[in-house]
């Protein structure tokens, strides 16, 4: 006989949850990271290494994180690279987020006067220290909204883990269906979580931007 | 490594992948038209008269984008058959893309209706038009203009996002390179020539939008208005909401 979804398959829910925050937060310092990267060769005066950088992004952009995922976790260990699902996840949605957040950041970075660069030459200082003690404190005020934004996308985009079978939120929606067999509540249930994680998320990329719009 | 690539098993299956495609473009298309009516639709309710209609247009919002597809999607196909709703895959997933699309395109529309300056209205009741009218005559061409780059971004996402139809089994692209994987075991080249066709098709769609965007909005020539206006898509920075 069926179980019935009661209070230990809410926690069995709740668990998932916990991975699907972990696996954020790690695409969020990767993609972080990683996106710096090509931001700064996106923004770099060499113009053959800022076309690297757009044909990454453009790359990325271009395929479905799916097919990401499928490349690294079932692709990479033929060719002699086991990774377990974990590691692949995180790659694959790290490299999916870097894209993302670098264009985000590349609008920011354009968006202060081209003068300020110039002023920070003006004054003696490298490409890299213009960019790091000028531009990015003025870009980031612009960019932060954006990329909070964006983190909600990161929330959503990892319930495609459960689909190589990572053992995040989805992964154990699917997991307590087959046991309850009672895909509304169960469904309906991890939407809900989903909602819970997402929308603070939102309301504060709002709230960030409307102070941003009101300091202009 | 001492992996040697083999594309061959791959190409000699290229027939599956390109039906796939085909499925992956028909459901793409019709959803993107489907999606942007709804999406107008809900921007001019949310800003319609009725508060109780602006309100259902937020909650329906709000609840579409704080939440994955795929928790939509498997909502839709296995949560509501226990109500009695039976669907089958390719409707399911047609409803679920649409009702997905619609809500991220409000929110784009709504920007755009905002972006209208504020004088555009006052000019139009100026002459005496009515809401609908100047809504319909007056604001809309502008909205739709400004905000079309990040349209076109939201469809190619949606395109995209068309893989994840693979896990009801609609037998689109991703699924189809599911079925060449699991015969010819060579899933980093099925999956590298599957991404290949993804990033053509997202190549394509930018082409097919700058040419819409030209021929919905560009000035006639002659008339060109000497400050320009917003950029073709690609070529204005665009802040769109990703899936």
């Amino acid at each position: 006989m069926f179980r019935s979804f009661g209070w230990p398959e809410f926690l069995v829910l709740l668990d998932g949850l916990q991975w699907t925050a972990a696996i954020s937060v790690v695409t969020f310092a990767g993609g972080g990271a990683l996106g710096l990267l090509i931001l700064l060769l996106r923004v770099a005066p060499s113009r053959p290494v800022r076309w690297l950088a757009v044909g990454y992004i453009q790359a990325i952009q271009g395929t479905p994180l799916l097919g990401h995922l499928f490349l690294i976790f079932f692709g990479l260990p033929l060719l002699g690279y086991p990774i377990s699902r974990w590691s692949a996840v995180s790659l694959a949605m790290s490299i999916y987020a870097s894209a993302f957040l670098a264009e985000i950041w590349r609008g920011a970075v354009q968006a202060v006067p081209s003068g300020q660069w110039e002023a920070g030459a003006a004054l003696g200082l490298t490409r890299l220290k213009q960019f790091r003690l000028v531009i990015l404190p003025q870009a980031l005020t612009i960019a932060i909204p954006p990329t909070v934004g964006f983190m909600v996308q990161i929330v959503k985009n990892t319930s495609l883990a459960s689909i190589i079978g990572f053992a995040e939120l989805s992964r154990r929606a699917q997991l307590v269906n087959g046991t309850t067999f009672e895909p509304f509540l169960v469904y309906g249930v991890t939407a809900v979580l989903y909602f819970c994680l997402c929308f603070p998320l939102t309301k504060w990329s709002r709230a960030l931007e409307r102070r941003r719009a009101l300091a202009r | 490594m001492d992996y040697t690539f083999r594309f061959t098993p791959v190409l000699s299956r290229i027939d599956q992948l390109l039906d796939g495609l085909v499925v992956t473009l028909w459901i793409s298309a019709v959803v993107i038209v489907l999606g942007f009516l709804v999406g107008l639709g809900g921007a001019l309710a949310s800003r319609s008269r009725s508060a109780a209609l602006r309100r259902a247009v937020l909650c329906y919002v709000e609840a579409i984008r704080n939440t994955p597809f795929l928790a939509q999607l498997f909502f839709l196909y296995f949560g509501l058959p226990a109500l009695g709703l039976k669907l089958d895959a390719v409707p399911a997933a047609l409803i679920a893309l649409v009702i997905n699309l619609g809500a991220y395109s409000t929110e784009i529309v709504r920007a755009g209706i905002d972006a209208v300056p504020r004088g555009q209205y006052d000019a139009g009741m100026a002459l005496g038009l009515s809401r609908a009218q100047i809504m319909r005559l007056i604001v809309l061409k502008p909205a739709l203009r400004i905000v079309f780059p990040a349209l076109a971004s939201q469809f190619t996402l949606l395109m995209l996002a068309t893989s994840i139809l693979s896990q009801i089994g609609v037998e689109e692209l991703f699924h189809m390179a599911g079925i060449v994987d699991s015969v010819t075991y060579r899933s980093f080249e099925v999956y590298a020539v599957t991404c290949g066709f993804y990033l053509a098709s997202a190549l394509a769609f930018r082409l097919l939008f700058a040419l819409i965007y030209r021929l919905a909005f560009a000035e006639r020539l002659g008339v060109e208005k000497p400050d320009g206006g917003p950029k073709a898509p690609g070529v204005a920075p665009t802040t769109a909401v990703q899936h």
